[in-house]
């Protein structure tokens, strides 16, 4: 293990997630798991970027290289689908399995899915940029839609009689002229077959989903209200210590002097120093934590930047970045009636993911298995493998559904932490980070400088548009709008603490940025902001979500109250489309700030799951609110000053406003994924609704965490 | 140390030796295997580790194990009368009041220890009740509805 400065795990979001190569994974001797499937049929997808076309045989030959996904139909007819996705809250598991059930024409409880365990399930790069609705839902639509025609041909071969004739339907393949009928089961007895189809086999059109497209409830609701549902942190093996880490006083600090004699002399207690890496394991947690306490350590802190000079330091660090352009914004600028320079800043934030992150590592001859909490399983093996030299054969790593990601969850340390303790203890060791240590060695959010200047006519015709971001990243960094200049600029940046993805990741302060510009732009020219965005707006479905939010709202009837504002805003991410109407009041003497009601329209092509998707909008519309408003990581030389619930605030029941969701369903268009767009729109609504109440324009995020300045 | 050798868990005897300062979730979830109560903050600011105490909510993460010696203890396992849920799970699932579910036992407890206490909360006691518990899936419409939707099926197995 060697120690890891702040600066290399800095890594820019964008780049990070959704460029990083889909390399060649399929490196491990499957023929072991396929024989423990036993008999029945099993149809295995090629990964979208391998069309190998069909291909049929025994079990364990003439596999794809790159696997999308494969589902098993047993003797006895229960189906098993095996996909790389895991399963964080967004209801993934609830979704694919409507998928699978959908082409199946299957009872929603005859499927299963087994999720995130690498060695079991083919090679994923891990669930984030909301790719799961659309690359492994339709991957599962064609699997299931084969395994249907497979069992089809099955029942045809054992009547004599022609395929056409033949109907799915409840988990039986009937024949509706003779009334034969037989379940899946009697079709796969005594066989074993394999059936390897290409990434763009048919499948069921929305307009003629079934099962899809309903609000079916999450798949093991009962688990989660029961308390029978095992966490990442709630798994437990036999004989398994407790691990606790030592962890240095500031980032970029060095042990220089360590002392282990207490802890010792503790009985039952494992000490462990490995270059920058210190802790203990101990048969319970309180004396774990003790037996870390009583660790005597000096360390040699480095200076480090501090939260007062953070704006200034990201861009003096900048790189030019690689303007995007379109026209020429200085025509563009030079033809406008007015002109409007802006900078909105934008401050790291926390996940905060309820469940911190948590493992359980057990070695066994030389193979290691982890049990752990991450939207990467087979990135954290890698993670594994690396840093104990082990080839990835020999690490398993299993994810039980878990408490929450939201983009936080990529990184292995704490499965890395618990497997260096277990090796050292020679048993199973259980590490649960604690609040403060989820909040400080983790990572953020991005902060963000991002600077807007921007040109229209009189008429209110956007001419120019040039963004400059400094650090918080490119998504959604264009606009949707109508610009025939633009220049559009991410600057990649030193980050003073380490950031990752986040929910939306940078969309949400492009999307801030971008649609406040657009509200102080509106007022310059005196035009009703939702007035001006639609004529300014080409994009129909652009148009479409902003009048349906704007129609639900009563935005054009809307009655100005003392105090009381509203605003407005929309966005395209992601292939979804977004605008959200806010209404807050803002005290009068005090400045706090009650957001009263939010309605938001949202449009992700075809609706899988209405329930699911409300569901989702409205936990963003809730996580958002914190960032906007009063959600911020405070830090100094090092330090983080507010690791705790008591000391960041985030978003609670009395916090919440009314929340009304317009979905607009587009069954002729294909589904995207909707568990992180809906967060970009709700600190812009609620900056412009604040200025509209007390004409304070609020530019950097969070806006109000100790209230707005009045007067 | 003063030791604590015997507890009381939906409605059984449970033997364990403890140390009483540990905390009554640790206790609960190492040494008894009762999961359902979670760890979110360790100092009472999330509400993840709800347990009741003699029909009150209680954060178990604060709570020395030494001063629940005794006293009748309710875990999310023990919630439901013997293989049924409570009205409150029921509305749960009913309101869909639950994404990733990790704050969702804490949520129902503190939710059935206001039920306990007042049968038909206003919308103000129900926020007032709940404001110590953290949903950071953002599913508070969704449970607020539950409450509410338990409430009026009375609120009590
Ligand atoms: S874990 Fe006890 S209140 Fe958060
Ligand atoms: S459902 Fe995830 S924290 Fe509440």
């Amino acid at each position: 293990m060697s120690d890891t400065p702040v600066k290399t795990l800095a890594f820019e979001p964008e780049r990070y997630e959704l460029h990083a190569p889909a390399a060649y994974h399929f490196d491990l001797d499957r023929r072991e798991f396929l024989a423990s499937l036993g008999g029945g049929i099993l149809v295995v997808l090629a990964a979208p970027a391998q069309q190998s076309g069909g291909h049929r045989g025994g079990f364990g030959r003439g596999m794809p290289q790159q696997i999308g996904a494969w589902l098993h139909i047993a003797e006895d007819g229960g189906v098993t689908v095996y996909t790389g996705k895991v399963e964080v809250g967004q209801n993934a598991r609830t979704s694919l399995t409507e998928a699978v059930a959908e082409e199946l024409r299957a009872p929603l409880a005859t499927v299963r899915l087994v999720m995130g365990d690498t060695d079991l399930v083919p090679f994923d790069m891990g669930t984030f940029g909301s790719l799961t609705t659309p690359t492994m839902a339709p991957q599962l639509h064609r699997a299931a839609a084969a395994a249907r025609e497979l069992l089809i041909g099955l029942a045809a071969e054992k009547w004599k009689t022609e395929r056409g004739g033949l109907a799915v339907a409840g988990g039986k393949v009937t024949n509706p002229a003779t009334g034969q009928w037989a379940t899946f089961g009697e079709l796969t007895r005594g066989r074993k077959l394999v059936e390897t189809i290409a990434a763009d086999a048919p499948v069921t059109p929305a307009e003629r989903w079934q099962v899809a497209g309903r609000s079916t409830p999450k798949v093991k609701g009962v688990d989660f209200v029961t308390g029978r549902h095992r966490y990442p942190s709630d798994i437990r093996r036999p004989g398994m210590l407790y691990g606790a880490v030592l962890r240095a006083p500031s980032f970029g600090a060095k042990l220089a002097s360590f002392n282990d004699h207490a802890a010792r002399a503790t009985p039952g207690v494992v000490v462990v120093r490995d270059g920058e890496f210190a802790g203990v394991a101990a048969p319970d947690r309180e004396a774990a934590e003790r037996a870390v306490r009583s660790l005597r350590a000096e360390w040699k802190a480095a200076a480090q930047p501090s939260e007062g000079e953070l704006f200034a330091y990201l861009k003096q660090h900048a790189e030019a970045g690689s303007p995007r352009e379109q026209g020429s914004v200085a025509e563009g600028m030079a033809a406008a009636d007015h002109k409007l320079r802006q900078t909105y800043t934008v401050a790291y934030i926390a996940h905060v993911p309820l469940e911190p992150r948590a493992a359980v590592a057990e070695w066994n001859g030389g193979r290691l298995t982890v049990w752990t909490g991450t939207q990467r399983p087979f990135g954290v093996r890698g993670e594994l493998a690396a840093a104990f030299g082990l080839p990835e054969d020999r690490v398993r790593v299993l994810m039980p559904d878990m408490g929450s990601g939201y983009g936080g969850k990529h990184t292995g340390e704490c499965a890395i932490e618990a497997a260096r303790l277990a090796r050292a203890a020679g048993k199973p060791v259980k590490l649960v980070w604690t609040r403060e240590e989820e909040f400080t060695w983790a990572y953020f959010r991005p902060a963000g400088v991002i600077e807007v200047a921007s040109g229209a006519l009189a008429d209110g015709s956007l001419l120019a548009w040039e963004v400059h971001n400094y650090n918080s990243g490119a998504a959604g960094i264009g606009t949707p709008y109508h610009v025939p200049h633009q220049r559009i600029v991410f600057h990649p940046t030193e980050s003073p603490l380490r950031q990752g993805s986040y929910r939306a990741l940078a969309a949400t302060a492009n999307h801030f940025a971008r649609e406040s510009h657009m509200d102080e732009l509106a007022r310059t020219l005196g035009l009703d902001p939702l007035v001006f965005r639609l004529k300014n707006c080409q994009d129909p479905r652009l148009a479409a979500v902003l009048e349906a939010a704007a129609g639900r709202f009563g935005w054009k009837h809307r009655k100005a109250a003392p105090g009381h504002g509203f605003g407005v805003a929309a966005g395209f991410e992601k292939g979804d489309y977004v605008a959200t109407c806010a209404e807050v009041a803002v005290h009068r003497t005090t400045g706090q700030v009650r957001v009263v009601r939010v309605v938001e329209a949202f449009e992700c092509g075809a609706v899988v799951n209405p329930d699911h998707l409300r569901n989702q909008i409205e936990g963003s519309i809730s996580m958002g609110l914190g960032g906007a408003l009063f959600e911020h990581i405070e830090f100094e030389d090092g330090k983080i000053l507010n690791p705790r619930l008591s000391r960041y605030r985030v978003p609670r029941f009395r916090d919440i406003p009314k929340i009304e969701v317009v979905l607009v369903d587009r069954k002729d268009l294909a589904s995207a994924g909707a568990g992180e767009t809906a967060i970009v729109g709700i600190a812009p609504a609620l900056g412009n609704a604040i200025f509209d109440a007390c004409g304070t324009r609020l530019r950097s995020l969070p806006m109000a965490p100790n209230g707005v300045r009045v007067g | 140390m003063a030791r604590v050798t015997e507890l009381q868990v939906n409605g059984a005897r449970r033997r364990i030796d403890a140390e009483a300062s540990r905390s009554l979730l640790s206790v609960l979830r190492d040494d008894l295997d009762l999961t359902g109560a979670k760890y979110g903050c360790g100092e009472g600011q999330c509400g993840a580790c709800t347990v009741l105490l003699e029909g009150q909510a209680v954060r178990s993460c604060v709570t020395p194990v030494g001063t629940a010696a005794g006293k009748a203890i309710t875990t999310i396992e023990g919630l439901g009368p013997a293989g049924r849920l409570h009205p409150l799970q029921e509305a749960f699932l009913e309101a869909g009041a639950l994404q990733c579910g990790y704050c969702t036992p804490g949520m129902i407890l503190s939710g059935v220890a206001l039920l306990l206490r007042n049968p038909a909360p206003g919308e103000a006691e129900i926020v007032r009740a709940m404001q110590g518990n953290v949903c950071r899936c953002g599913t508070y419409p969704r449970i607020l509805t539950a409450i509410r939707l338990a409430a009026k099926k009375g609120g009590r197995p």
